[in-house]
């Protein structure tokens, strides 16, 4: 990185370096990290080769909206290209960049809440190793039309960490979608990635991220949300690729009227584990939050899901609801729900609820006698499943775009006969 | 006015002498009269003096003295449970306390203390309207233990632990520690070092308890700790319904209860266990309770928590034949100064096996209710069920309330569903109630009752009645 960093910015990374060491590295036992696959933790058998990459075919490969509002390609963490028709008083610009040109605004902002859901240690790591990603602030009452689409490449054994910081003004909308993928199948490399979302007073904050990367990869992604009085923030996760990832999300409800939508859709399929974990804490009272998570499992595949609803003492009138749903296409996979409540005030609505089952054979029944084949009617039913995730983010472009990599990973599983 | 808005202060002293009120049942207690006392604090001499004055074959000495080390080398769990487990100080405890008597067989021969003690609680009556047999444990040993003539001519046996393990080792040894290893959590290590008391149990094959047989566990004694151990044995086809109560006084030092439960349901068995466990609220229970199903056997326990300071009670159930079903039913009420921490546990172990777990809490004050659970479902099984529904009750603004469910499913060919809600009592329900001149308290009092009303019937009728009767002095003064 140049040398015109803030001075800030590098005490805080050498701070994160310390902590990074001292904090001890996951273990058995540890509640956090129960029916985890510890092993995926020990990082040190990537090489660091990187290989040369042809920019220009990966910014071709970059394809996603149609239209997007604005464009940003990263490779390996440098940016290969930008595009942007945003409105000109929003911020929307590598993460390089603004630290040398708006220091005080990523720094009011930059990873401040502490991690509380067991990767204390990776985001400390992600911390004192960060170089790029991308910032955006909306200013106040502006509502960006259209979405900021971010594509992460990954190439070659090597490990990035992506970072990514959206601020919403008062009254204002933004929507980010970020795609990470790797540029080809059999090189295993690492992302660690993290995520800041303010969304601010009344203002509109959609966030989703795409998660394709090759099936020898590993992803560690931690999402802190903060959402402020009459905010509504949404965050989707989609799970295609990786080998392992581990999703870690905290959504902050801060004062009355903040609104959190939940989502995620994960498919996993050969020997892929998703493990997810989160948090919905309602800090103030009269605020809600809704999660929906949904997973397919074929193959080997082994999912957890750990979810807290925490209500704090004086947050009264809190609404929150929370689901994760595993359907199994298998008979090896394997699916652990650890959905939880930490309930410290009355007059709260909460609930939550998991279930694990298989297609019943009178559903496959029923489409097979309108003349489609067994394969295809449970793909049709999983589909369907998933879709219920999708639709919660009411905008049709994302939906299609989303549905576009859910398609393409059931073409992969039935192709492969899985 | 709403009861929400009621000032917390005025509430907790209110909410106090309901407490009082309904403790003052148990809450009396005779001078200490003890013949054996092993003393203050765990050592392996405590073990030995246990040992020496019951006379312990050695396999059992043996047992203990393995026990010790095991319960000495394992962490108190408080990287998932409450930090309160701290507050318990070993040293400051003693571990047998008995007047070196053999339990009677008739109420006459029991020291007239000890009987008073009973006939207090109402332990005499309800034998002699509706129980089978009845077992009474008076601090480390029990003092009485007697059973309807004609099922030991039917061959059940019903004594305490120290007789079934030395007068019928043959059937109490093959299945001693063998549900519940003594590593199975620092508690039941600890339990199985320095058990004294409980029942030992065996229904022969085929023979249907019409009656249930009960047991009674009381402490007299301060700074003490009750280890009660017990094993059931339904042979074949047998059915038999067991139910526990305890009190204890209320003392300003904690007390330790720590029992370990073991049942075992063999081939088309039944076998239920019901427990109201009413200890005063300087009591610590830690109890590791497990049942052993096997093929179309049947094991449910029945479970309602009123009383301690803390309780952590997760029964479980291992469903290890084919079509075997485990339940848990399971009420708590969480009173100011207390917290209630139960759960079940599930482990479907052959194919077609089935599990249901339901539990209700209800915390009042200050009160802290806790579910936590675990349902295990490995990959080589097929057609498994489980449903686990939790509800939660917040009658005041500072009440508390936690779920932590576990479930794992590996395959696809089993379901489960988990359900949990957290609510309260709605103003227009008490309102309604109020319309029709109930006063705020007794509106309360029936929505409590309602809330839980179809898991106290599930519950023997003489018991029902009784703990509507507690629930309804547990929430009077809650609500202003």
């Amino acid at each position: 990185m140049t040398s015109t960093l803030p001075a800030w910015f590098t005490a805080r990374q050498e701070s994160a370096k310390a902590r990074y060491e001292s904090i001890p590295t996951p273990k058995r036992g540890d509640e956090q990290w129960r029916f985890a696959n510890i092993k995926q933790l020990k990082f040190e058998g990537l090489s660091g080769v990187v290989k040369d990459t042809d920019t220009s075919e990966i910014i071709a490969r970059s394809t996603g909206l149609q239209s997007p509002a604005a464009k940003f390609v990263f490779l390996n963490d440098e940016v290969i290209s930008t595009a942007s028709s945003l409105p000109e008083n929003v911020i929307c610009l590598p993460l390089a960049e603004a630290l040398e040109k708006y220091s005080e605004l990523v720094e009011a902002h930059f990873m401040k809440q502490e991690t509380r859901l067991g990767s204390a240690k990776y985001a400390a790591l992600h911390q004192a190793s960060v170089k790029n990603g991308l910032f955006v602030h909306v200013p106040d009452g502006v509502e960006v039309e259209g979405s900021i689409e971010i594509h992460h490449w990954l190439s070659g054994e090597t490990t990035v960490f992506p970072h990514t910081l959206i601020v919403t003004g008062k009254s204002s909308e933004v929507r980010v979608i970020e795609i990470f993928r790797s540029t080809d199948d059999t090189t295993p490399g690492l992302s660690i990635a993290y995520k800041d979302l303010y969304a601010g007073p009344n203002s509109g904050l959609d966030y989703i991220a795409i998660q394709e990367l090759n099936e020898v990869s590993r992803m560690i992604a931690i999402k802190e949300t903060s959402t402020d009085r009459d905010a509504r923030s949404k965050s989707f996760i989609l799970n295609t690729g990786a080998s392992w990832a581990r999703n870690e999300s905290l959504s902050r409800l801060e004062a009355p009227g903040a609104h959190s939508d939940m989502l995620s859709v994960s498919i996993p399929d050969h020997e892929q584990e998703y493990d997810q974990r989160t948090f919905q804490h309602h800090v103030s009272p009269n605020t809600n939050s809704d999660l929906l998570y949904k997973n397919t499992l074929y193959g080997h595949s082994k999912t957890v899901f750990s979810g807290l609803i925490s209500v704090d003492e004086k947050a009264h009138h809190t609404d929150a609801y929370q689901t994760c749903r595993n359907l199994f296409m298998s008979d090896d996979c394997e699916a652990n729900s650890m959905p939880g409540l930490e309930i410290n005030a009355d007059q709260v609505a909460c609930s939550h609820g998991s279930t694990s089952a298989q297609i019943a054979d009178e559903e496959i029944f029923y489409l097979q006698a309108r003349g489609i084949a067994p394969d295809q009617a449970r793909q049709l039913i999983a589909r369907g499943y998933s879709v219920e995730a999708v639709m919660r983010l009411k905008n049709e472009e994302t939906e299609a775009l989303i549905l576009k990599f859910i398609d393409e990973k059931f073409a992969r599983i039935a192709t492969a006969g899985s | 006015m709403s009861f929400q808005d009621t000032d917390s202060a005025v509430l907790d002293a209110e909410t106090k002498d309901a407490i009082d009120v309904d403790r003052t049942k148990g809450d009396f207690k005779f001078p200490e009269n003890h013949k054996f006392d092993a003393g203050w604090g765990l050592t392996s001499a405590t073990v030995d003096y246990i040992s020496d004055v019951k006379d312990d074959p050695d396999w059992v000495r043996e047992f203990r003295h393995k026990a010790l080390a095991v319960f000495e080398s394992k962490k108190t769990p408080t990287n998932w449970a409450t930090t309160d487990l701290d507050n318990i100080d070993f040293d400051k405890i003693r571990y047998y306390l008995s007047d070196g008597q053999k339990p009677k067989r008739s109420w006459d021969e029991v020291p007239p203390e000890v009987l008073e003690t009973f006939e207090r609680l109402g332990i005499p009556q309800q034998e002699r309207a509706f129980l089978a047999g009845v077992e009474a444990q008076y601090d480390s040993e029990a003092t009485y233990s007697n059973m309807k003539e004609e099922l030991s001519k039917q061959g059940v046996i019903f004594v305490t632990s120290a007789e079934g393990l030395k007068e019928h080792e043959e059937i109490f040894r093959p299945y001693f520690g063998k549900v519940i290893p003594t590593g199975d959590n620092k508690y039941s290590a600890l339990n199985s070092a320095v058990f004294s008391g409980g029942s030992f149990i065996y229904i022969p094959k085929g023979v249907k308890l019409k009656q249930p047989l009960q047991a009674y566990f009381r402490i007299n004694s301060e700074s003490f700790g009750q280890f009660e151990r017990t094993l059931i044995i339904a042979d074949e086809g047998s059915e038999v319904m067991y139910m526990e109560g305890c009190t204890a006084p209320k003392f300003e030092t904690a007390t330790l209860h720590s029992a370990v439960v073991e049942l075992v349901a063999l081939k088309g068995a039944k076998i239920q266990y019901v427990t109201v466990q009413n200890w005063s609220s300087n009591v610590f229970n830690l109890v590791t309770k497990r049942g052993l199903a096997m093929e179309d056997a049947e094991v449910r326990w029945i479970d309602c928590n009123i009383g301690s300071r803390l309780t952590m009670k997760y029964p479980g159930v291992i469903m290890k034949g084919e079509r075997a079903r485990g339940e848990v039913i399971s009420i708590a009420l969480a009173n100011t100064g207390q917290h209630q921490d139960t759960g079940a546990k599930m482990i479907h172990a052959a194919n077609n096996t089935t599990s249901n777990v339901v539990s209700k809490s209800i915390s009042v004050g200050e009160g802290r209710s806790t579910y936590r659970g675990q349902v295990h479902i490995p990959k080589h099984l097929k057609g498994c069920k489980n449903n686990t529904e939790c509800d939660a009750l917040l009658i005041n603004s500072s009440s508390r309330t936690d779920t932590y469910p576990a479930i794992t499913v590996k395959g696809n060919q089993h379901a489960t569903q988990h359900e949990a809600s957290v609510s309260q009592v709605s103003e227009e329900m008490l309102f309604y109630m109020q319309q029709r001149g109930l006063n705020q308290g007794q509106a309360m009092s029936l929505a409590v009752n309602g809330f839980i009303n179809d898991l106290v019937r599930e519950f023997p009728m003489e018991y029902s009645v009784e703990l509507k009767r507690l629930i309804d002095l547990e929430m009077e003064g809650s609500v202003g």
